[in-house]
């Protein structure tokens, strides 16, 4: 985009606008090809303040005094820690939520991501048939409904088998498979662009293919496997519908399962607080996420901008 | 001397194109091929077999038919059998699938594209301001976004009390009103929506619409005929990722409208999967969906690899 203003500057196109009437500004004019669209701008600002305020009032509240979710009542963190009963952290409920949220984030992580990857390897190297399938169904569980793979693997752990108990357990195992997709696609967008003479150059160099992928394949990928596994973080926090469908007792509700079973009943701003907590921890793992990304990415000479879109286009 | 040290070492090197042991490539894959079969494929085969399996009699817990030719079609001749009709009470839920995901896909893209159209062509300098705008609501749970619209729609939340001032009486947004849910799907979704279209939006060679320009094309017609037919893949993309899932969504409904008058196939699903005795219901239905997404979702899968090929 960087051409565009650029070429404002070359470019000699705003006639004078002394002999206009002062709307000229704001009418539209032919004879300028590099005018502002006031328009598009307008719906742009007004789409992010549609898709933002509501968030912002949510986390607002969530600071209310008073135990109403509309109406402005002073500051207070009453919800936070303060209120004996009530508030995020002295509510076990809740307070169960948060850990089970960490938990189940953190564990998935650590299965998804070295499965992904070394799947992301295999596939991508392995010519045939069966690799192709399973990549075209890595594609697949990016668009389907949550629900199918929820509701299917419940009955898996209930008709099927019942050694694997419902709660943490089949949580995980439901979490893994959805999740699964994200290092597995971004790994291999990496590989692809790296192509395979590197390697064969290690081996040439007399390096076993194992080592070959150890030593010269695995330090060029390191960038997208850390922010797949961030993604993969960030996304389980936010995870509802297989958590919800796979959950056992109420210690093994996530806090996104637990907003959901609130929103319309017990109405008090601990469940805003609980979102806010959520929302906090996406934003850190996120954000540091990326600026670990964009160290370790410098060689490649990406600027901030295009840092952040490529991190964006691996979301 | 040095060609007998080469002649020595030649063995150790592998020949070229046999770089690497037949079975190197498909043991990095086996643990997660396994992973798959047996918590993605085999899970659906057991959706299957409690779909086309019997019910206990006394209990009427399902009873999964493993054997194909044993399957028993009554669960769908049930399904079937009432969607139209004086005791049709699941056809207008399906109905109302489509159209609400229609709708909501279709005002997503209407209300996306100029946003991702702005930013790719003309945000400048503070593209990476916008773009982490746009990104921010990835970091918002779905369910901290559906509570903050709930918040807001209550009957005596933000939203009434501005209509207030222009004298508009409260309105009970929240039970079962269509337009709440509607614009509650695109609330949800549109971030998935946009992001696909600005990728593809900005990938359109900026010296193309310069060609355009010089050709004579006025600032629409540039648009109309060389931005508009070069983002439609992206719009085809954005509609699939946002569309596909929403077949599926419960939640949004659940939390905007609660009512089984907006009700959708998702909750058909979740309240069948549930209820106690309604199993073989909820797998049907899971198939059902299953079934109808398949050509979209493969679709989607086929012509998302060719242009990952095409770009490698």
């Amino acid at each position: 985009m960087s051409e565009v203003s650029l070429e404002r500057g070359r470019l000699p196109v705003a006639p004078s606008s002394e002999r206009r009437s002062p709307l000229y500004r704001f009418l539209p004019s032919r004879s300028n090809p590099w005018r502002r669209p006031v328009m598009l701008e307008t719906i742009t600002w007004l789409y992010l303040l549609w898709s933002i305020l509501p968030v912002g009032l949510a986390v607002l509240f969530s600071f209310n005094a008073g135990r109403s979710r509309t109406a402005w009542q002073g500051f207070s963190l009453r919800w936070y820690f303060i209120d004996p009963a009530g508030s995020v952290w002295n509510d076990p409920t809740l307070r169960d939520a948060l850990f089970q949220t960490l938990k189940l984030a953190v564990i998935t992580t650590v299965i998804a991501v070295p499965i992904g990857v070394i799947f992301a390897i295999g596939v991508d190297r392995w010519r045939g048939r069966l690799p192709a399938v399973f990549n075209f169904q890595m594609l697949v569980s990016f668009v389907i409904p949550e629900i199918i793979v929820g509701v299917a693997l419940l009955f898996v752990f209930t008709q099927l088998t019942t050694f694997i108990p419902l709660g943490t357990p089949a949580q995980v195992i439901g979490l893994v498979t959805f999740q699964l997709s994200f290092p597995v696609v971004i790994v291999r967008a990496r590989l692809l662009s790296i192509g395979s003479q590197y390697e064969e150059a290690a081996m040439d160099l007399g390096a076993s293919p194992v080592q070959a992928v150890r030593r010269v394949l695995l330090p060029m990928l390191w960038p997208a496997i850390f922010a797949s596994a961030v993604l993969v973080f960030a996304d389980v926090i936010d995870d509802f519908v297989i958590v919800r469908a796979l959950s056992a007792e109420l210690s093994s509700e996530t806090m996104s399962v637990k907003i959901y079973n609130g929103a319309r009943s017990t109405a008090t701003p601990a469940l805003n607080a609980l979102a806010t907590i959520m929302l906090v921890i996406s934003i850190v793992a996120v954000v540091l996420g990326f600026f670990v990304y964009r160290r370790m990415t410098r060689d490649d000479n990406l600027g901030g901008g295009a840092a952040l879109d490529q991190f964006a286009a691996q979301l | 001397m040095a060609e007998r040290e080469a002649a020595r070492a030649a063995p150790k090197r592998p020949a070229r194109g046999v770089l690497y042991p037949r079975w190197l490539w498909p043991a990095f894959a086996t643990p997660g091929m396994l992973w798959l079969a047996l918590f993605f494929l085999l899970p659906l085969y057991v959706v299957l077999s409690i779909a086309f399996g019997t019910l206990d009699p006394v209990f009427r817990s399902p009873i999964p038919v493993w054997n194909p030719l044993n399957w028993d079609p009554s669960q769908f001749q049930f399904i079937f059998g009432h969607l139209i009709g004086d005791a049709g009470f699941f056809g207008p839920p399906m109905l109302r699938t489509f159209a609400y995901v229609i709708a909501a896909s279709l005002v997503a893209l209407v209300v996306g594209y100029p946003v991702a159209y702005f930013v790719a062509r003309f945000a400048g300098r503070r593209r990476v301001l916008f773009l982490v705008l746009l990104l921010a609501p990835f970091c918002v749970s779905y369910m901290m976004r559906m509570l903050a619209w709930v918040n807001l729609l209550e009957v005596d939340g933000l939203v009434n009390h501005t209509l207030g001032i222009f004298g508009v009486t409260p309105v009970a947004w929240l039970s079962g009103q269509p337009i709440t849910v509607v614009l509650g799907l695109v609330y949800g979704y549109i971030p998935y929506m946009i992001l696909p279209l600005y990728a593809g939006l900005d990938r359109i060679d900026n010296s193309l619409l310069e060609a355009a320009r010089d050709l004579g094309a006025g600032r629409f017609s540039t648009f109309r005929r060389v931005t508009l037919p070069m983002s439609r893949p992206a719009i085809l993309t954005g509609l699939l990722i946002v569309s596909l899932p929403m077949f599926g969504d419960y939640f949004t409904n659940d939390l905007l409208s609660g009512s089984p008058r907006t009700s959708m196939l998702g909750n058909l699903i979740n309240t069948a999967v549930s209820t106690p005795g309604e199993a073989a219901e909820g797998a049907a239905f899971v198939l059902l969906l299953f079934a109808l997404l398949i050509p979209p979702m493969v679709y989607y899968a086929r012509s998302t690899s060719r242009r990952s090929m095409v770009e490698a």
